[in-house]
């Protein structure tokens, strides 16, 4: 067997470095422009900055589309539904991680 | 292939009617959606039960299913009778709306693969361009990644179609550079190296999402860092300066006079690095020395006799 020199792949930190344009997240959501303003006006995703046009959107709003998306198609849920789901799913995280880490102290 | 007991997936009786299959869906359905789920095989059990109401929604499927009797057990070794189909329509080109491509060989032999993905010929291809799809895989790092950044190799599966339209299973191994400063559950995106697009359409982009393995001593929320520190009785109550270890190396700690057990000590910016840095948090754990031999014993009788110490005087007793 060849052992293959494989390339070094750089990527980027969705949370951190990526910033999207409305135009960018339809087309990496495969949703038309409605239906992704539609999650801006129910809260699903905030823009960081800018007016309609010039909108940026964090690379965190992907993976929040991506999960009111298949929210909405596997369970039925609206769009405010998705968009609660999605913060207490949030919230649930937070407070998983801090149980853990005050067992840790406990024991 | 396996028998598959769709009814015992799904929790309900051979009899049980539609509504209550709906509901039995419904309730399944969110206890194991991957998104909210928990359960490590929650992905999987909610692929099966997907391929289970897509059967037992669907009165043709169902009594399809239900003619091959109910003396099969889930897990035995299956093959479907010849013409066993035979005077049964199913609509809709025996299909419907579910994501077929992930249902099992069982369901694919009853209910055929559908149209979906015999479908796209060259001909149609050439003409159709569509962007491929952006794929995910999980990434395990160390704490030590995070701080120092680190290069990994992963082998991911991917499905691909081949030139028939077939998925195909295929292994590709990429080597890729973890950033300095990453954080548990962030997301690592590889531009185009998702799954290939169709026609002009370019590839779709690889997620990969950091997940830290355990550590030993310390405990990691956002960017901070947590590690328990035991300390002697005699170094919190008169103050001392220690060694502790930090991801980044040893650090000496002082630690002030009186300070009790649980005290949180932050050491500023010594968390996971990055344009703002997470601290280091040492919570102060206060280790009493076993009283195993004469000279111990006398210490703490020494110390009952001289010190005027009740512990429980916020107690009231």
């Amino acid at each position: 067997m060849v052992n293959e020199i494989l390339k070094l792949m750089q990527g980027e930190i969705l949370e951190e470095d990526v910033r999207v344009s409305l135009s960018q997240l339809c087309k990496i959501s495969r949703l038309p422009a409605e239906r992704v303003l539609e999650m801006v006006e129910y809260g699903v995703i905030e823009p960081r900055s800018g007016s309609n046009e010039k909108w940026q959107f964090s690379g965190q709003s992907i993976s929040r589309l991506r999960c009111a998306q298949r929210l909405k198609k596997d369970l039925g849920v609206n769009t405010a539904g998705a968009a609660l789901a999605i913060d207490l799913l949030d919230e649930l995280q937070q407070l998983r991680s801090r149980l853990h880490q005050l067992e840790k102290q406990l024991y | 292939m396996e028998f598959k007991d769709y009814y015992q997936i799904m929790g309900v009786n051979r009899d049980a009617p539609q509504d209550e299959i709906k509901r039995a869906y419904r309730k399944l359905a969110r206890k194991y959606h991957p998104d909210v789920s928990k359960e490590a095989d929650a992905e999987l059990r909610f692929k099966e039960l997907g391929e289970a109401y897509e059967v037992l929604k669907d009165p043709e499927k169902r009594a399809a299913y239900d003619q091959l009797g109910k003396n099969w057990k889930a897990g035995q070794d299956f093959h479907p009778p010849p013409q066993w189909d035979q005077g049964f329509e199913f609509h809709g080109g025996g299909f419907t709306d579910g994501d077929a491509q992930h249902f099992s060989d069982f369901f694919e032999s009853l209910f055929g693969r559908g149209n979906q993905t015999g479908g796209f010929d060259s001909r149609f291809q050439q003409k159709f361009h569509e962007r491929g799809q952006d794929t995910h895989a999980k990434i395990n790092i160390s704490l030590d990644d995070a701080y120092h950044g680190a290069t990994r190799s992963i082998t991911i599966n991917h499905s691909e179609l081949d030139e028939h339209g077939r998925p195909q299973v295929k292994q590709r191994t990429l080597n890729v550079r973890i950033p300095k400063g990453i954080r548990q559950g962030q997301h690592i995106r590889l531009a185009k190296q998702g799954s290939k697009g169709m026609g002009k359409g370019e590839a779709g982009d690889l997620y990969l999402e950091i997940e830290f393995q355990p550590h030993p001593y310390y405990t990691i929320e956002g960017k901070d860092v947590y590690m328990k520190c035991p300390v002697a009785p005699w170094e919190a109550a008169l103050g001392a300066s220690v060694k502790v270890p930090t991801p980044d190396g040893k650090v000496d700690l002082k630690i002030p006079a009186g300070s009790s057990s649980g005290k949180k000590l932050r050491l500023k910016g010594r968390g996971i690095p990055a344009k703002e840095p997470g601290d280091l948090f040492v919570v102060l754990d206060i280790a009493l020395p076993p009283a195993q031999n004469e000279a111990a014993r006398k210490a703490y009788l020494d110390m009952a006799e001289k010190l005027d110490f009740n512990p429980r005087a916020a107690l009231g007793v």
